[in-house]
């Protein structure tokens, strides 16, 4: 992974200390909450019902054990022993003590992380797919491109303060994990028919209160011009997007507004400026940074399959997390390992300080120093020998994290809601909770197969409910909690959004009403390999109204 | 009926004015505003905390009195008085337990 170099040490450092200095007068009451609203913000630090949140930065989502270790110190000494894995691969402490975050900070620039952009109207995380560099289908690793935009964008003086905040994805695979259709900027890394890396570039995905799924406006950037491309969509955003109204400022507006072709075009006449000066990324600059992301070592280690045949007659359990926790690698000898954090009943995303140093070590001894977090709100170990999945397996249940639930229907996404944040209209979390303990039965969650359920408590939709296979959406109405059920949402490579599907439900209905809706699924779908989502397109939304809503569905 | 909360501005802490103990960590106690009078009063001690930096995002809520406990009409209030339903060992709750 990527190493800071002197540089960047010494702009962490030097950011670390402009910030105390602003924390503590603040504290000492020489600014004003609203002079120190935006100082904070860009630091990563909101307040929320209870307490501050430090949301910190995991470019890409990409941890090494040492960073892991410090999050799990951080937890421990300055917050309440655990931290909450979000959608945006970053992690977020819900209780921090603002006169402590100076100390957090420091702590965070020891082991090469900060705070920075993780808030306020910037280009935000760049984020990736989780299995980069060890999936079987990718052309290329994504990082080293996410790592260059991350340098570029840090601090950038022109794009500091844009109509509204920027998310940029990339992907280096034909299937996308990174979600890159609900982002601002998607990029999906590929070669054309010469062999030649470039990128397919969408723009003006995302959800919140008018979701959008974004648009391609290039097939094929070389790869060399993908900080030049970016600048110019960023200028023509920078310079007409919406800075009246907060609700329409985001990228998505500006590009459905204009129309694709128009800004297709603007994008193009801004770039043709641009493309041979300086933004250009020499060869030589790729390679330097692709360097740092140089896959490990990987010895070849072909004694596995007797042994997992062993460990699956010796443990059912074991077998199934294989057969639903891990993915195949690039290298046949390997395997990519999710860790899933929705143990049934348990808060998505939350990992304890005890979990995080248990996973750290069993990165340390089996998995090559390398994490990753997920924008499901899990944690990847890319790079297991299979021969080792076994001793994975018995560490991880040692420290309750051998969930055998990736991509069923309680690998539930669900963003903090009403239970911390301040925005949240509803509770998100409890309806995760309720759910996962309805279907805490693998049989029967696999026999559902796979289903994306993702929960947000607003409108802003950080629970991605838009393109949940089943989303839910909670609202208040009349001073009580309402959830909108959506179906037919997907963030993969075939992003959708999905559709309302009749009036919400309350609280104590929620759960009942998604019972219904896998009835449904399962009594309409063609044979036991169609999935949900495919049996929804290709049944449409009818059964599902009409096994909710009955005769009310009918009237309408 | 109304009480004053705000989170304070050290460390967060969702507080309550008290006129006998003045920002709390804890609901029951606060100073309830029954009238007009009242509301401006509490405003005006909310906004002196304030600019006084002790305090921030300061807030007169909607509250019910029910069998002598002061009780949030918005859930959300509810929730900042109790802590995070899903961890009742976090947040007030906690302390009260």
């Amino acid at each position: 992974m990527y190493r800071y170099d002197e540089f960047d040490h010494d702009f962490v450092k030097a950011r670390v200390a402009e910030f105390t200095d602003q924390v503590n007068r603040r504290l000492a009451g020489e600014i004003t909450e609203d002079q120190f609203r935006p100082l904070r913000l860009m630091n990563g630090v909101y307040l929320q019902l209870h307490a501050y949140m430090l949301r910190i930065a995991i470019p890409y989502g990409t941890l090494n054990p040492r960073q892991l270790r410090m999050l799990a110190h951080i937890a421990r000494t300055y917050d309440k022993g655990y931290g909450h894995f979000t959608t945006r691969q970053n992690l977020q402490f819900n209780w921090p003590a603002l006169s402590d975050v100076p100390a957090i900070l420091s702590d965070l620039a020891s082991v090469e992380m900060h705070c920075i952009q993780t808030s306020g109207n910037c280009i935000r995380n760049v984020t990736a797919d989780h299995f980069a560099g060890a999936a079987a289908d990718e052309v290329a690793d994504p990082r080293p491109y996410a790592e260059i935009l991350r340098q570029w964008s840090s601090v950038h003086p022109e794009f500091s303060f844009l109509p509204r905040k920027f998310k940029i994805a990339v992907t280096g695979a034909e299937r996308d994990r990174a979600a890159i259709q609900t982002h601002d900027i998607g990029l999906h890394l590929k070669k054309n028919e010469k062999g030649e890396l470039g990128f397919a570039v969408y723009v003006g995905g995302g959800q919140g209160r008018t979701p959008m799924v974004a648009k391609k406006i290039r097939d094929f950037l070389p790869e060399k011009d993908l900080l030049s491309y970016t600048t110019a969509v960023l200028r023509v955003y920078n310079l007409n997007g919406r800075r009246d109204n907060k609700y329409k400022a985001r990228i998505k507006i500006l590009v459905h507004e204009t129309g694709v072709d128009e800004f297709a075009r603007q994008v193009e006449a801004e770039w043709a400026d641009l493309k041979d000066t300086e933004l250009a990324l020499p060869q030589a600059d790729i390679r330097a940074i692709e360097a740092y992301f140089a896959p490990p070592q990987l010895p070849d280690r072909p004694e596995d399959d007797d042994r997992i045949k062993q460990a699956r007659l010796d443990s059912r359990s074991f077998g199934e997390w294989l057969d639903q926790n891990v993915v195949t690698h690039r290298h046949p000898d390997y395997a990519a390992v999710t860790i899933s954090l929705k143990g049934i009943g348990e808060t998505p995303g939350d990992a304890s300080a005890e979990q995080m140093e248990a996973v750290a070590g069993i990165a340390e001894d089996y998995a090559f120093n390398e994490i990753r977090v997920s924008h499901e709100q899990n944690l990847i170990l890319p790079h297991v020998a299979r021969a080792d999945l076994r001793a994975v397996y018995d560490r991880l249940v040692e420290i309750g994290l051998a969930t055998a639930n990736s991509n069923l229907i309680t690998d539930i996404i669900a963003c903090p809601g009403l239970d911390y944040c301040a925005l949240a209209n509803a509770r998100s979390i409890s309806v995760a909770q309720d759910i996962s303990r309805r279907f805490a039965s693998l049989e029967r969650q696999r026999e559902i197969g796979e289903l994306k359920l993702k929960i947000s408590g607003c409108i802003n939709a950080c629970g991605h409910h838009h393109v949940g296979h089943i989303g839910i959406l909670g609202v208040e109405k009349k001073g009580a909690e309402l959830y909108q059920v959506t179906l037919g949402g997907s963030g993969d490579e075939n992003t959708s959004i999905g559709e309302i599907i009749g009036r919400g439900f309350g609280p104590d209905e929620i759960t009942d009403a998604i019972e219904t809706i896998v009835q449904t699924y399962l009594a309409v779908r063609n044979g036991g390999d169609e999935k949900f989502l495919d049996t929804y397109r290709r049944v449409g939304p009818a059964p599902f109204k009409e096994a909710l809503y009955g005769s009310e569905a009918r009237a309408a | 009926m109304k009480v004053l909360t705000a989170n304070r501005l050290t460390d967060g802490e969702a507080v309550w004015y008290s006129d006998t103990n003045g920002w709390q960590d804890v609901i029951q106690g606060s100073t309830l505003a029954e009238d007009k009078t009242g509301e401006e009063r509490l405003d005006a001690i909310g906004k002196a905390a304030f600019a006084q930096n002790l305090v921030t995002d300061v807030d007169l809520i909607d509250v019910n009195v029910v069998d002598g406990a002061i009780v949030p009409q918005r859930l959300r209030e509810r929730i900042r008085a109790a802590g995070p339903t899903n961890r009742l060992d976090h947040g007030k709750q906690a302390r009260a337990a």
